[in-house]
């Protein structure tokens, strides 16, 4: 019978095609609303993901998030220091600073002090220049996508100069790095400098970086480096949770796409199951003369699923396409850089998609069970 | 043995609270090899009785036999596995699939018992071959004439080789020329001692076909008559 159902259904070719496009829809809509939705937060702890070498972030007790600054102590970098297991541990400057341009103009910066020494903290992947740059005081290391805001034109190799609270400061290197939540330019320079080039303030530490030794947990490198020092200690994943978390609480961007990721669920549905039931209404006197010549509820049932299951297939199908040719096509644009379709989402919108459609039929299979033959006796 | 046996058939339909029953103490013999036709005007009950004959109603009284088979206590399933490999059916409106071929329309009720789409057609194609639809197998229901799609579902009534064919005013929907070309089909269907054809019509044309004419009025069963002798 499933020769049946698929002439049936191919046969009818508006229809089909108004089946594929309600699930098509519905894919498109909630697989790439949920990606974009994903990318965004994730943006909220590129800062912290970014920094791959370090695995324990301390910061003041009262940090929520990663863009929020709370000032340590100096002496704590020793503390943390001192707690057994902590392999090394160094400063990391992270807060906001006005560059002023050449001709005048200012622009809002994220500010990054990597440790001199070490340079944990400064982006890995240069397209212009060398890392070691940032070891000159004046100079500074930008991110593509800041550079290309800034200077347009590109040009990545040419160094620019800059004025940092007026300090002198050049341009020399530029690295890709993954776009933060806030998008203004992420400047990279050593702690050191960093310190010199911000306003005097008593303390001005927002973070430490802690890798622990070899064999030691993070997880309980963090509880001790807490217990003994009184500051929060939390491993990166700890730690990127938290300020994805912060964002889903405190604002209102889960609510928006969660919205429109229903509406998109909401519309194809309604699109797909008004289809479905169109169709089988339509058919339901043939589908009557199929019962009275013998044909099984059960066969029906098959004929229905196998309809929508090719439907579901093709149209999931050419909606996850389409969504991942949109993610390829703007790859590199700022705005939706290091935005994916990752594999979870797929299975997410598969196991939706599906629910749609098996909701769908139900509304119509009730009327094909229900069916009774006699009808086609009536004329 | 009889094709059809009924006895004291008796049929309710619930309207609202009430029930109204449409069909009186009905009962007869319907023979193998012979051509039967139930005539009557519209709303007497015709159509209520095949489809309790042919398995689709359950009567509310009284007693059925098809082909040897009880339907009295059959349950619904057997009922339709009686219908799909015993019983043939013509539909006034043919009820055709449109997106299938004339073969693989007549092939239905071969693939509802399990034959695959490229035999049952196959053997569907041999039948409509044997009623004048050479080489119109392939050819979808919008392609055929009236009459080209009532023999295709003559087809589909035969393809399984069943003892009963149950015909629902097949002339209706002809003209009538092709409706006596029709009939001209099920009468040979109905010489072969080992079928019986029910036809329900008010066709008077095409009374002349038939070998015994039931007579229903009201929903009773009011006369049992040979053709010539039925006065219309």
């Amino acid at each position: 019978m499933r020769d049946v159902a698929l002439k049936m259904l191919l046969g009818d070719r508006a229809k089909y095609i108004g089946l594929i496009f309600g699930v098509t829809f519905a894919t498109l809509l909630m697989a790439q609303q949920v990606s974009i939705f994903t990318g965004i937060m994730s943006r909220t702890a590129n800062a912290i993901t970014s920094v791959r070498e370090a695995e324990i972030w301390v910061m003041d007790p009262r940090v929520r998030y990663v863009d929020e600054v709370e000032p340590m102590r100096p002496v704590e970098l020793s503390n943390v220091r001192s707690v057994a297991g902590v392999e090394w541990a160094v400063p990391h400057y992270k807060g906001l600073a006005t560059v002023r341009l050449p001709d005048g103009m200012t622009q809002q910066v994220q500010l990054i002090g990597v440790d001199d020494v070490s340079l944990v903290g400064l982006c890995t992947d240069m397209i212009a220049g060398q890392r070691d740059v940032v070891r000159d005081p004046q100079s500074a290391v930008i991110d593509r996508n800041g550079f290309l805001f800034v200077w347009p034109q590109g040009d990545f190799a040419t160094a620019k100069p800059l004025e940092l609270n007026d300090n002198r400061l050049t341009v020399r290197g530029v690295c890709n790095t993954q776009p933060t939540f806030l998008t203004f330019p992420i400047l990279y320079v050593t702690y050191d400098a960093a310190m010199e080039m911000t306003p005097p303030q008593r303390n001005k530490l927002p973070f430490i970086l802690v890798k622990g030794r070899a064999g030691q947990s993070p997880e309980a490198l963090a509880k001790r480096i807490t217990q003994q020092t009184g500051l929060q200690a939390l491993t990166t994943s700890q730690f990127q949770w938290r300020s994805i978390n912060y964002y889903l609480e405190r604002t209102g961007i889960p609510i928006n796409f969660g919205i429109t990721i229903a509406l998109g669920a909401i519309i194809g549905a309604a699109i797909t199951a008004q289809t479905f039931y169109i169709f089988v209404v339509e058919n339901l006197k043939q589908f009557a003369a199929m019962k009275a010549v013998g044909v099984t509820n059960g066969q029906l049932l098959q004929i229905v699923l196998t309809q929508a299951g090719l439907v579901g297939v093709i149209g999931y199908g050419l909606g996850i396409g389409f969504t991942a040719l949109f993610f390829f096509v703007t790859k590199d644009a700022p705005a939706l850089q290091g935005f994916r379709l990752y594999g979870e989402i797929m299975a997410g919108t598969a196991i939706a998609i599906a629910v749609i459609i098996l909701a769908s039929i139900l509304f119509s299979l009730g009327k094909v069970f229900r069916l009774d033959p006699a009808v086609v006796f009536r004329g | 043995m009889h094709a059809v046996s009924f006895r004291n058939i008796a049929k309710d339909f619930p309207i609202g609270d009430d029930r109204v029953r449409v069909l009186h103490d009905c009962s007869a013999d319907i023979a193998l090899g012979q051509m039967t036709m139930l005539v009557g005007p519209s709303g007497c009950g015709k159509t209520t009785l095949i489809s309790i004959l042919s398995g689709i109603l359950t009567a509310s009284e009284g007693e059925v036999t098809v082909l040897g088979q009880s339907l009295t206590r059959m349950r619904d399933h057997h009922k339709v596995l009686l219908r799909r490999e015993r019983i043939g059916f013509i539909f006034q409106q043919y009820n055709l699939l449109p997106a299938l071929t004339a073969a693989e329309n007549a092939a239905m009720p071969l693939m509802a018992a399990g034959m695959k789409l490229p035999e049952a057609a196959e053997r569907a194609r041999a039948i409509l071959d044997g009623i004048g639809m050479q080489g119109q197998g392939d050819k979808l229901p919008r392609q055929l004439s009236g009459g080209q799609q009532q023999r295709v579902a003559i087809a589909r009534a035969l393809v399984h080789n069943p003892g009963l064919i149950v015909c629902d005013e097949p002339t209706a929907a002809l003209d009538a020329a092709t409706g006596k070309a029709v009939m001209a089909i099920l009468r040979d269907i109905a010489n072969d001692p080992g079928r019986a054809v029910l036809v329900v019509t008010h066709d008077n044309r095409i009374y002349n076909f038939a070998d015994r004419i039931l007579e229903m009025s009201d929903g009773r069963l009011i006369g049992d008559f040979a053709p010539d002798a039925f006065q219309h």
